[in-house]
């Protein structure tokens, strides 16, 4: 293992060998060491936003809007207030304005993008989306919180709103969208791809549709803030504490550094605490208006109805193939939807321009405006939707051909990216079928399923894909003449091992033990650390140290070295400690970093093709009688580059396919068409999947280094659940004959 | 009155308030966790006098007088060091939750409890993980761990057998 940068080259697509996983010796990178947070959240030390134990702390509770689109016209909250230990009841009518979100978010300030919504909340009048809120009661106890704000009543005038998706899309109210630069693929087009269709010696022409979903990370979003004059402190459940920082002190008038934000620990996000949502604004706007500290953890039903999800999509994949199967179109339309106060488009269709050779693209993505609470990134945004259609689309192709689904994605593996003839820094699919084949047993299966009982059994297969990403991540490194070491970085552990993983990076780059590496993270008073969003945040920061560390090193050298000496050994001798920093969190230096951020951005996507992927294998038994789908068995071979830590890794992957399994099977949020109102916004209705649905996942990792990518890692937190709801899909097709092209495979939709 | 931990508490509070935000709010022993807030989620899984118990559907009233074990108090014990070995948790937010549920439903086991997957239910089944997937299933983990905490419970069962104590009948 090295510890610099592989040089940006591309190493020719020699097949790879799994490696072994627990090396007793040697790097730390790689081996399975337990997440070293794992102690404080089996004893439940690991303090979460909610759980910040502060003098005189009032207790905040949200009124949400029953309706989709209005006008408040009257507020009553006398009621509410006389409700013994309130404090306050906050509205438009009697509450200090924020300052506007940025009108034109920018690429150069990341943080203008994370407003959830557009909604100035409690300063206007006008309702944008059925949940919003439009007071918030502060109270001395949570439970007088709660039921004052059953007290206070609103009056609306309704004014028309547009709310089903499916109508609206129907309707022909979808607009294109154009490709930005620097972003995913939304749109793109090369040959020509209807023409080419019309020739086809082989079509398949099919249309999907997949739900909205809700992110319901178990830990609901929860903000703890207090204000000391000009300055405040807030505790939040956040995927980005350096942008959410910024975010507030925008918001609130105040200068960056007058904003602390704390958050080790976050309970899972999956995206939906990606973005600065009302729980978070209005829990600071209290603390403010009352002068004391305030805490509003959001209830379920406010999790889901003031948080966006994900968007729901109608797609229609259509394939053209000559009589070998070779793909000579490719066409991928999706239609998504936003809101007028926020949201944006996502790439369902991105990965059909790199999948597949195919001298004919086109990829299409339009957007329909809808009165509800904004959409925005859930786990592989685009990808775990789009992977449905075009991997569902060839295994039908497969099936029409008479081909072994895994024989035709052989044979359509490209040399290039069809859509934009761009090299592959990394291409390891077919290894990956090889490897998940065999340990799945593929060829061994009956295809076409069989009959066991009252059970019809079936196999199904998928490709996995998920672009790989950097951004810029500061950190402060110091080795001490102890040999031991302090990484200081503004990331929050959220579940994937951040700090374990680091601090592995650490130990290699310094030649110490793991254990003599301390990891300081969770708080804005430390170096800026990238938003946990993308599978970035690894590589992101493993980049930043390798620099660290070679910055370390050559101070070091310069304080005599000896040959043969370890860096502690110098700085023992000399009785020195050395601290070195990478990046700056402001001013010129700061500037410097975005400038040089989005010229690389932009440089390496026009040079190769960079993405994580993996094969999913998985068996079903669907009950012949009601159509129920168990999922019995499954494999996944990933090539997430370089695995750091072989344990976190698989969790990881795991936890993307557990995910995908409810987005095959149960997972909808459904919204009522008429109001607007989200129907299931509650893990009781909601469906996720629990413990008897998960089987047990064998995951093979190929642990071959990206040469182009900060010590060869792509990001393992979404490639998993894609390709999951057609791998599903695809093996209820085997055992019943049925291809299913709307999710989730409910019994209605499968039942004979 | 009522026994925390092994440490008799008294706490005054008026007759809304959950036994969870009565551990959470007012005896600040956060390790129990609020995920729904409707018994859903399992997050909120304590143990009282031995019985897993939703602490969200519990009101403070109804354990006057019993005692509660939370997080805070199961340690030291074997399943929060397999746990972490086999990593059964990622966020960690369900972790609590997960760990008193599991050791409350081998207390279930070992005193006869049948599940809706035993076949024979005039016998006891054997804890396999398919038995220990639907006796947890009251659990929910967003961030996926299930392979991680069926395999931690797999390697605890036998030690968390010894460990179980008698539990009386459930009360009528
Ligand atoms: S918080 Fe009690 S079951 Fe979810
Ligand atoms: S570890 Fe995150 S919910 Fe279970």
């Amino acid at each position: 293992m090295t510890t610099t940068t592989p040089a940006p080259a591309i190493r020719p697509a020699a097949p790879s060998r799994p490696r072994p996983h627990a090396p007793e010796s040697g790097p730390w990178v790689g081996r399975p060491v337990d997440r070293r947070d794992g102690p404080t959240k089996t004893t439940g030390t690991a303090t979460f936003s909610a759980e910040y134990q502060l003098p005189d702390l009032a207790h905040g509770w949200l009124v949400h809007a029953p309706i989709a689109r209005a006008r408040i016209t009257a507020i009553d909250d006398a009621a509410a207030r006389a409700h013994p230990g309130v404090l306050t009841v906050l509205s438009h009518l009697n509450t200090p304005r924020l300052k506007p979100s940025p009108a034109r978010p920018s690429l150069l300030d990341m943080s203008t993008m994370v407003g959830g919504t557009r909604v100035d909340y409690l300063g206007t009048d006008e309702v944008f989306f059925d949940g919003q809120p439009v007071a918030v009661v502060v109270a001395e106890s949570l439970e007088a919180a709660q039921y004052a704000a059953s007290l206070v009543q609103v009056d609306y005038a309704p004014l028309p709103a547009t709310i089903d998706f499916a109508a609206a899309a129907a309707a022909g109210r979808a607009t294109p969208v154009k490709q930005s630069l620097g972003m995913p693929t939304l749109v793109g087009s090369v040959g020509d791809a209807d023409a080419a269709l019309g020739r086809a010696a082989h079509v398949v022409d099919l249309h999907f549709t997949t739900p909205g979903h809700n992110h319901n990370a178990l830990e609901p979003h929860a903000t703890t803030a207090v204000w000391d004059g000009d300055r405040v402190t807030v505790w939040d459940a956040t995927q980005g504490i350096d942008w959410f920082r910024k975010h507030l002190a925008l918001r609130f008038d105040v200068p960056v550094e007058s904003v602390r934000v704390i958050a080790p620990f976050v309970g899972g996000g999956f995206g939906g605490k990606g973005s600065v949502w009302a729980g978070t604004l209005l829990t600071v706007l209290a603390a403010r208006v009352t002068g004391r500290p305030v805490r509003m953890a959001l209830s379920r039903e406010a999790v889901n109805r003031v948080v966006g999800g994900r968007t729901p999509t109608r797609q229609r994949v259509a394939l053209g193939a000559d009589a070998d199967g070779r793909l000579t179109s490719v066409i991928h339309e999706a239609v998504l939807r936003n809101s007028p106060v926020g949201g944006g488009p996502e790439q369902v269709v991105g990965a059909s321009g790199d999948l597949y050779a195919s001298p004919h693209v086109r990829l299409v993505t339009s957007m329909v405006t809808l009165d509800l609470v904004p959409n925005t990134f859930m786990r592989a945004p685009g990808e775990s939707t789009g992977s449905f259609g075009l991997e569902s689309a060839v295994d039908q192709l497969a099936h029409d051909l008479g081909v072994d689904p895994l024989e035709l994605r052989l044979r359509n593996e490209p040399e290039t990216s069809a859509l934009h003839h761009r090299a592959f820094s990394h291409r390891r699919i077919r290894e990956l079928l090889h490897v998940g084949a065999e340990a799945f047993g593929w060829a061994d299966r009956t295809p076409g399923g069989r009959r066991d009982g009252s059970q019809l059994v079936g196999h199904g297969l998928a490709l996995a894909y998920h672009p790989a990403w950097e951004f810029p991540a500061n950190v402060t490194l110091l080795l001490r003449r102890d040999g031991t070491a302090l990484l200081r970085c503004g990331f929050q552990e959220m579940g994937m091992g951040t700090a374990t993983v680091q601090a592995q990076v650490v130990a290699d780059a310094l030649g110490i033990p793991f254990d003599a590496v301390h990891v300081d993270y969770g708080d804005s008073d430390l170096p800026i650390a990238p938003n946990a969003g993308g599978s970035t945040q690894s590589a992101s920061i493993a980049a930043a140290v390798l620099r660290s560390a070679a910055k370390l090193r050559r101070a070091v050298s310069q304080l005599h070295q000896r040959p043969g000496e370890s860096l502690a050994q110098t700085l023992t001798r000399v009785g020195r400690d050395v601290e070195v920093s990478v990046g700056s969190d402001v001013g010129v230096g700061a500037a410097a970093t975005s400038v040089r951020f989005i010229a690389t951005t932009l440089l390496n996507q026009r040079r190769w093709v960079r993405a994580a992927s993996g094969a999913h294998f998985c068996e079903v038994r669907v009950d012949a009688d009601t159509g129920e789908v168990r999922v019995t068995r499954w494999v996944g071979a990933f090539d997430i580059g370089t695995v750091l830590n072989a344990k976190t890794a698989a969790s990881q992957l795991r936890g993307g396919i557990v995910m995908g399994l409810g987005l095959a099977l149960t997972e909808e949020t459904v919204v009522d068409g008429r109001t607007g109102r989200i129907m299931n916004a509650g893990l009781a209705e909601y469906h996720v999947p629990t413990h008897a649905d998960v089987p047990h996942i064998d995951i093979h990792l190929l642990d071959d280094p990206d040469p182009t990518m900060p010590l060869g890692v792509l990001g393992a937190g979404e490639v998993g659940i894609t390709g999951v709801g057609a791998a599903i899909a695809n093996a209820v097709f085997d055992a019943t004959g049925r291809r299913v092209t709307d999710l989730p495979l409910t019994l209605d939709r499968v039942a004979p | 009155m009522l026994v925390v931990n092994d440490a008799p508490t008294t706490l005054d509070l008026e007759p809304r308030v959950s036994l969870l935000d009565a551990l959470r709010e007012h005896l600040h022993l956060t390790g129990t966790k609020k995920g729904c807030n409707q018994g859903a989620c399992g997050a909120c899984t304590v143990l009282v006098d031995g019985r897993r118990v939703l602490a969200c559907l519990t009101l403070a009233m109804q354990v006057e007088g019993r005692e509660v074990t939370t997080i805070e108090g199961v340690g030291p014990h074997p399943l929060q060091a397999a746990f972490v070995r086999r990593d059964g948790l990622q966020c960690g937010y369900c972790t609590p939750g997960q760990i008193c549920s599991a050791i409350g439903m081998v207390a279930e086991h070992r005193h006869g409890a049948a599940s809706v997957v035993t076949d024979d239910v005039t016998t006891t089944p054997d804890l396999t993980p398919e038995e220990i997937r639907e006796r947890m299933s009251g659990n929910l983990c967003r961030c996926g761990a299930y392979n991680g905490i069926v395999e931690a419970i797999v390697d605890t069962a036998p030690a968390m057998a010894e460990m179980a104590p008698a539990l009386t009948p459930v009360p009528a």
